[in-house]
């Protein structure tokens, strides 16, 4: 082998510490040649190794009777019943919807949803979860805007073209996202349970097998440029940003399931961050082998690609797979029925070692085990989170009656109709409720006659004043929108959006976050079975809030479901959960102040998980005893927001409420305590006497009525409303906001 | 009944609609893969929707050229129920089994919907409903915008072709036209999708009408 001397600089150009290099010489016994430098630098990126937050990760509750496969695959594995099982996870493709935001975030579901069928499982939801900086910024709001319309874009794209349908998420706006927005995309695949696959390598002489798209130079180092901060030369790695080809992977998905059938295959893996390299020698890893790999078999679109550049590459739409000796031509044929290219690149070897060879010379040699598994793990040092001052600020002077409306068109709590509707949200027909019309999306799942019912959540500014709390609130959100839906909460994915961990504070708020996660999670029984962390979310020394965000799946009898508008007048409207408490402290995280007084300060609102539980539990059985006409939780802007949106149904019921309380009328209104979901129902009484056996708190707190909104508390009104302009700001802000840009503003 | 549904490279509604056709209907369904000769012996084909060969170049525009597109003429001719839908719809543009065109959405974006459609008139695809009926079904497209000359519109309609109309134009197309009709009237392409809306679980069961409209055309044959 030709071993180029390494200098100083070129380890530091390939973010490798002395240190790191130093384990990389001892590894190997020898100094490494430049390509083995370019496989270690990918593998052992933060993006792929995950060396700052591993140590604080295993804290996370993994198993559970459901749990096929926890985290360490490219997806866990849940056991639904009826012989079949779903697969699911949440990723990050942050970075490259900055540099390029309509490909950046096309290429995250294309990425996620090889994840998924790799294991094979057919996707059958995606769900996104989206930040940006605002849109009405003076100075970086038509930026954003265009950041925005890329994204939703790219996603539609990728999605519509593929075939899966995109039924939720949510989508928050912060100065602190404005050179950093996050783009998480969560999918969900369904197979027998006999049909999973797993990328493990196995069977020394068996054939390794390439397919898909051609090998190019794009994406070069994306693992490692997703595992640094921005600065402003970040903007020339736009390069490194692939090229997503969603009709591509249609084709990838129906020929790789198709093949699986065949018997013929032992693993699969697909090429995703850090593409060829990470996919051998983490299969050959989890299998305990070796893989020889030839790269003038790889399939290359481009001439003269060097061993360095045909390693690291990142094209899209390509799938690594070990077939049984003898049986390769099953598979070929599959691949020629489909239209795809598949080359025999290499085999399986009894050695343990990732052998590169390039023109009949060997170019890499490296053991599986030490490049895949052991990546140096960091155990930075942290100190007490960063927080936002803790006093009170003077609250202006508060008007009810004129706060609601510019709530309701905030662009945090107002429609994304213009968002959602850009995404074929019902194709594979089984979407049982789709974006807005329920808090939890639930998709049916045709083979078992059962539904699995799915919510994202993460909420930045509770994590930014507390986010260990911040993070326990996301869960148990996540597990009350599925309780509103009847369902029962049986995992989780995360996704782990932080600022840069070298900095102590930030690690501080990445390992507060993983331990209230990982008490919250086990606490309700949902254990994480894989995710994401994205580290150093940075520009220019600014980091974002942190924001966790997760995903959780439940499962569910296949019914019509309960969505969130009221349906008749004259019906009682019950407060499951009660009213709640709220103080000055913790009243600084809602967002009346973050729109009415544009502040943020204090505390996120106390959560005691031992009565959301007991909340979910009584909602559950509401909804089996089919005593619920309608149901939403209280979240974003409280009980008048959640009011406004029941009211907001074809119908237009509104309703009228009378609360018994002693809170702060804006705190009545506005609080987002969470343990609360507001209720319409025929038959109150029965409502409350199940309420009363969870002990829980369910009062009757008004009427549905034809025509308007009014909230009173102890006979004093409140404010009332029309509904019919509410809705129209609602319905309409988002769309306005953006087009507001494109005249110039 | 024997319905086929054609697979394209691409094509991502045939499983919906096999599961419609046999699932929510009841009927026999089969699929036909895109290099085939021949149709076998289905009494009605589906042209699903989705985006055959990618939708590059333009909408259906490779697809025409599949080997299975002669074997479709051949059925059309013949008398035979060829239905398209979105993608399908498109792609029997293209090929010339029905005139027009079909291009970009007003305001250009991609739209999932719900939306309202009024029959307009008597076919082997809308008899099982009343002319003047609105129909509750989703559409689902980026380049639905039905457009023709004036000539082609107005012998559209001087010969009663026009299969169903939107309540409230979502795309632009010109007079409203979401579905059409061959001369024979035996080719019916439309935007919005049919087999979703089989299944009150999905928010609505009108679908089915299109399907029992072909069964009963089927039947009389």
């Amino acid at each position: 082998m030709t071993t180029a001397s390494i200098t100083p600089e070129m380890i530091a150009q390939h973010q490798l510490t002395p240190e790191e290099y130093r384990k990389i010489v001892a590894i190997l016994g020898r100094e490494p040649s430049y390509t083995e430098l370019g496989i270690f630098s990918v593998m052992w990126s933060e993006h792929c190794s995950y060396k700052s937050s591993r140590v604080h990760l295993k804290k996370l509750p993994t198993r559970g009777t459901l749990v096929v496969q926890g985290p360490g695959e490219n997806a866990g594995i849940i056991d639904i019943g009826g012989g079949y099982v779903i697969a699911f996870k949440i990723e990050s493709h942050n970075h490259p919807s900055f540099i390029e935001p309509f490909q950046g975030a096309a290429t995250g579901v294309g990425g996620i949803l090889r994840d998924i069928f790799t294991m094979g499982a057919r996707p059958i939801a995606v769900m996104d979860s989206l930040r940006f900086g605002k849109l009405d910024d003076a100075e970086t709001g038509a930026r954003n805007r265009r950041i925005l319309a890329g994204v939703v874009a790219g996603i539609a794209h990728y999605g519509n073209c593929f075939g899966v349908p995109t039924v939720g998420g949510e989508c928050i706006f912060e100065s602190c996202y404005d050179g950093n927005p996050l783009v998480n995309v969560f999918a969900l695949g369904v197979c027998r349970k006999e049909d999973v696959f797993y990328a493990k390598a196995s069977g020394a002489g068996n054939p390794v097998i390439y397919v898909g798209a051609r090998t190019g130079r794009d994406g070069i180092h994306g693992a490692s440029m997703a595992s640094a901060e921005f600065t402003e030369e970040s903007k020339q790695k736009r390069p490194n940003v692939q090229v997503g080809d969603p009709f591509m992977e249609k084709l990838l998905l129906e020929a790789c399931i198709e093949a699986m059938q065949t018997g013929a295959i032992v693993g699969i893996q697909d090429m995703g961050a850090a593409g060829l390299t990470c996919s051998t020698c983490e299969m050959g890893s989890r299998g305990g082998v070796g893989i020889e790999i030839e790269l003038d078999r790889v399939p290359q679109r481009e001439t003269g690609m060097t061993a360095y550049e045909t390693m690291l590459s990142e094209s899209q739409e390509r799938m690594l797979l070990v077939a049984e000796k003898g049986r390769e031509e099953e598979v070929y044929r599959v691949f020629r029925k489909w239209g795809l290219e598949a080359a025999e690149i290499g085999v399986v070897t009894g050695d343990g070692k990732l052998r590169v060879k390039q023109h009949g010379e060997t170019v890499a040699e490296i053991p599986n085990r030490e490049l895949a598994d052991e990546a140096p793990v960091y155990n930075r040092p942290y100190t007490r989170p960063m927080r936002a001052a803790a006093q009170t600020p003077v609250m202006p002077p508060v008007d009810i009656q004129a706060a609601l409306a510019p709530l309701m068109r905030s662009a945090d709590i107002c429609s994304k109709r213009w968002i959602w509707e850009q995404y074929d949200y019902q194709v594979r027909t089984n979407t049982v409720a789709g974006p807005e019309r329920t808090d939890a999306a639930i998709l049916r799942i045709k083979e078992t006659g059962t539904s699995v019912a799915m919510s994202l959540d993460g909420n930045g500014r509770y994590c930014y004043l507390d986010p260990r709390e911040g993070a326990k609130l996301a869960v148990a959100e996540c597990c009350r929108n599925l309780a509103t839906v009847g369902a029962l909460p049986v995992a989780a994915t995360n996704c782990l959006n932080f600022g840069n961990p070298e900095r102590p504070e930030i690690m501080a708020q990445l390992v507060e976050a993983i331990e209230g996660m990982s008490d919250a999670c086990r606490f309700f029984d949902t254990p994480i079975t894989g995710g994401n962390v994205s580290l150093y979310n940075e520009t220019l020394g600014e980091g974002v809030y942190p924001t966790p965000v997760l995903g959780i799946v439940g499962l569910l009898k296949t019914s019509l479901p309960v969505t969130i508008p009221f349906k008749n007048a004259g019906r009682s409207v019950v407060l499951l959960g009660g009213a709640g408490g709220s103080n000055d402290l913790d009243f600084g995280g809602t967002q009346y102040a973050k729109t009415i007084v544009k502040k943020l300060w204090g505390l996120p609102p106390a959560l005691d998980m031992e009565y959301e539980k007991r909340v979910h539990d009584a909602m559950r059985e509401i909804l089996e005893a089919g005593l619920a006409e309608s149901a939403h939780d209280l979240s974003d802007g409280g009980l008048a927001v959640a009011v406004a949106e029941c009211s907001f149904g074809a119908a237009e019921i509104g309703a009228q409420l009378d609360l018994d309380s002693d809170l702060r009328p804006e705190m009545l209104c506005f609080h987002e305590g969470p343990s609360r979901i507001l209720i319409s129902t025929a038959q109150p009484g029965m409502v409350q006497s199940i309420a009363e056996r969870h002990g829980v708190e369910a009062p009757v707190v008004g009427v549905t009525i034809e025509k308007g909104i009014e909230i009173r508390q102890r006979a004093v009104t409140l404010g009332s409303w029309e509904i019919s302009s509410l809705k129209s700001a609602y319905d309409h802000a988002l769309e306005t906001q953006l087009q507001s840009s494109q005249t110039g503003a | 009944m024997k319905f086929g549904v054609i697979v394209f490279p691409g094509s991502n509604c045939d499983h919906d609609a096999f599961h419609a056709a046999s699932q929510n209907f009841g009927q026999q369904a089969e699929y036909i893969w895109h290099d085939s000769d021949g149709l076998g012996d289905v009494d009605a084909v589906i042209l699903p929707g989705g985006f055959a060969y990618g939708d590059y170049l333009r909408c259906g525009a490779i697809a025409k050229f599949s080997k299975v597109m002669g074997a479709v003429r051949r059925f059309a001719r013949d008398g035979g129920l060829v239905l398209g839908v979105c993608n399908g719809f498109q792609i029997l543009v293209e090929a010339g089994l029905l005139p027009g065109a079909l291009i970009r959405n007003r305001g250009l974006k991609f739209i999932c919907r719900e939306v309202g459609l009024r029959v307009e008139t008597r076919s082997p695809f809308t008899s099982a409903a009343r002319i003047g009926q609105v129909l509750r079904m989703p559409i689902a497209h980026g380049e639905g915008c039905y457009i023709g000359d004036e000539r082609t519109l107005d012998e559209l309609e001087a010969e009663d072709r026009v299969a169903f109309r939107y309540v409230d134009n979502p795309n632009g197309s010109m007079r409203d036209i979401a579905g059409i009709l061959s001369k024979e009237r035996n080719v019916m392409g439309m935007m919005p999708h049919p087999e979703r809306a089989c299944d009150p679980l999905m928010g609505s069961s009108d679908g089915l009408l299109v399907f029992q409209s072909m069964l009963e055309a089927a039947v009389r044959v």
